[in-house]
């Protein structure tokens, strides 16, 4: 093999070379062995990517184009597709249950996310400093991340929001009677958003990573200038951190339009699938209930495809505002 | 007293304010892990109702039930199962997103941005959009109720998470290792193991470790692609004791979560360093 830097497979190359074989540091191969060298990387890279490639065509850009397809057809799994044009559109819009869910599922996703990213940059806030235990707040916070989406916690969370079960006598100690938290229409949904607020870990630990990098100067020089707590926290951190929480924010965002496994085990087994009053129907259980259990694959794929488009208006709407809010340090210079 | 020996007490005594709240705040943070504990030693009938924490009498009752099985099917069918696919996972995801991770870290080939960029924008898909044509794919080729479904992305570098952890931290390690060792004639596969491979132990490990745990607790994947119990994993078995006994058999069903749950915490104490400081690098959800 031509031993080469790695800059002359760039296909950069300076005039006068050596003969390739020995080329030594500094120098570099003629301009056919540096095209050859070009292929030969070329040839490496595909190799090492030939699994992710495999998968991609595979597993996402076809199945990808199937399912657009399939959003314009009738799909039982059985008989062949049968193409319907629009007609799958047409009776999402006509159909309740679908703005139920869509309704239930922006709600959540609209409440939830704010306030874990407010809990999250609060607890951030409260553990930046360096203190002694620090490590130990950090990684304690952060377990519910881990373990918020198995069924056990949504098996824990049913039993503690169960009516007469312990956060509601907890709460008719102080005088707040809600009577029943998952049975009943109105407080079903906020006990599926507790539990998401519960896992305000992942982000807390980003926004802590963020936190640190404001230089203390800042903090200081505001402080001579007499400017309180909330003056700094509003006119220094949040601008500081400001590409932090965007990150967090459109993870957050995309990660909560896919909520499936805690709304399912909190809304209840068997047939009941909707929670009370369909309460916790959200997106991603009615698609599945279309999809696997009435196996109308066009129909769950037509919902897919809505769900890709709200997602990804969501995205850009984020993207063209943060213009507006987000502060990269290169804007400042 | 000094002004000095004023300011050191008044530290003090906020340092000892701060711990206080920060243990209070953590205290309402773990209480379903204590209550999940607490109750799986607890007679079903105390579970609900109460609000006593932990259980006056200690019972092992609710174990020694679960011991019995689930739908005829024994606990530990379910725990070899889901070891049998997180352990599979693990594999694959190191071999295959450190493979993909080193091309677009260290080789430079013609469509390399491109196809970054490709793999960067796979973050962004909602799942829903590919579980119909793959649940297809799959039955055509009768591989429902097997584990293929649940393995191939795992060997297909699907997890783009996971590839982009690895092309972060393969893009710190200096260039010149790798021109040094092209200079003593290794190829892309030597370099690759031999240099890179182990340098990258870091995000190896946190890769590891997150797609122990997330294949541990997957469910809608098991849920769509297995339909015999014996074949069930942990977190299907659970679902199936909460359908099976609904509200009757409290005390089994909480020692059931706490055992699914196990080894989720146990590897968070383990490697409690490493996963924090994973999710807090990459971004990775939990």
């Amino acid at each position: 093999m031509t031993p080469t830097t790695t800059r002359a497979a760039d296909g950069v190359r300076p005039p006068g070379g050596t003969t390739p074989g020995k080329a030594t540091p500094g120098t570099r191969p003629a301009p056919a062995a540096g095209r050859r060298q070009g292929r030969r990387e070329t040839l490496a890279g595909y190799l090492f990517l030939t699994p992710w490639c495999v998968g991609i065509l595979l597993l996402t850009l076809g199945p990808m184009l199937v399912s657009l397809y399939l959003a314009f057809t009738d799909y039982n799994l059985f008989d062949s597709p049968k193409w319907i044009g629009f007609k799958n559109f047409q009776d999402l819009f006509a159909d309740d249950r679908w703005w139920t869910s869509v309704q239930v599922t922006l709600k959540y996703v609209l409440i939830g996310t704010p306030l874990k990213l407010a809990v999250a940059l609060a607890v951030a806030l409260l553990l930046v400093k360096p203190r002694k235990g620090q490590g130990f707040y950090r990684s304690a916070f952060y377990a519910p991340s881990l373990i918020g989406a198995s069924v056990s916690i949504g098996v824990v969370w049913r039993a503690i929001f169960n009516d007469d079960a312990v956060v509601d006598k907890s709460m008719s100690l102080f005088g707040w009677d809600v009577g029943g938290w998952i049975g009943d229409p109105d407080w079903a949904l906020p006990t599926l958003i507790t539990l998401t607020v519960w896992q305000f870990g992942a982000p807390m630990v980003i926004f802590l990573a963020g936190l640190k990098q404001v230089p203390g100067e800042l903090y200081e020089a505001a402080e001579m200038d007499g400017a309180g707590r909330w003056r700094r926290f509003r006119s220094i951190t949040l601008p500081m951190i400001s590409p932090v929480l965007f990150f967090n924010l459109l993870l957050e965002l995309i990660h909560s339009f896919q909520v499936f496994t805690s709304a399912v085990v909190i809304a209840g087994s068997g047939t009941n699938t909707g929670g009370p009053g369909d309460s916790l129907l959200v997106y991603g259980w009615y698609l599945y209930e279309q999809g696997f259990r009435n196996l109308r694959m066009g129909y769950a794929a037509a919902m897919a495809w809505m769900l890709m488009l709200g997602i990804g208006l969501v995205t850009a709407v984020l993207f063209k505002t943060q213009r507006g809010w987000v502060h990269y340090e290169e804007d400042a210079r | 007293m000094s002004a000095a020996s004023l300011t050191v007490g008044r530290r003090r005594v906020r340092s000892v304010i701060w711990h206080v709240g920060a243990l209070a705040v953590l205290a309402v943070i773990l209480y379903p892990v204590v209550w999940v504990i607490g109750g799986s030693f607890k007679p079903g009938d105390q579970i609900v109702g109460s609000l006593q924490l932990l259980p006056t009498d200690p019972i092992t009752d609710n174990y020694r039930r679960l011991s019995d099985g689930i739908a005829d099917v024994p606990i530990s069918t379910f725990f070899t199962n889901s070891l049998l696919l997180a352990v599979g996972s693990v594999v694959g995801v190191l071999f295959s997103c450190s493979l993909a991770a080193y091309a677009f870290a260290r080789i430079r080939f013609a469509g390399r941005n491109a196809l970054f960029t490709l793999m960067i924008s796979t973050l962004l898909l909602p799942f829903q959009v590919l579980i119909i044509p793959q649940y297809i794919l799959f039955q055509k080729l009768h591989l429902i109720n097997t584990y293929v479904p649940l393995l191939l992305g795992k060997y297909l570098a699907a997890d783009a998470f996971f590839v982009f952890l690895m092309v972060q931290f393969m893009r710190g390690l200096p260039r010149e290792l790798d021109e040094a060792a092209r200079l003593d004639g290794c190829g892309h596969l030597r370099i690759y193991w031999n240099i890179v491979l182990p340098l990258c132990r870091p995000a190896l490990i946190t890769s590891a470790i997150f797609t122990f745990i997330w294949s541990w607790n997957d469910f809608i994947g098991p849920l769509l692609y297995l339909n015999e119990p014996d074949k069930y994993t942990v977190s299907l078995g659970l679902k199936l004791f909460i359908d099976q006994d609904s509200v009757a058999d409290y005390g089994g069903m909480v020692a059931m979560s706490l055992v699914a749950l196990l080894p989720v915490l146990l590897f968070f104490l383990a490697f409690q360093r490493y996963l924090v400081e994973g999710a807090a690098t990459s971004g990775l959800k939990g």
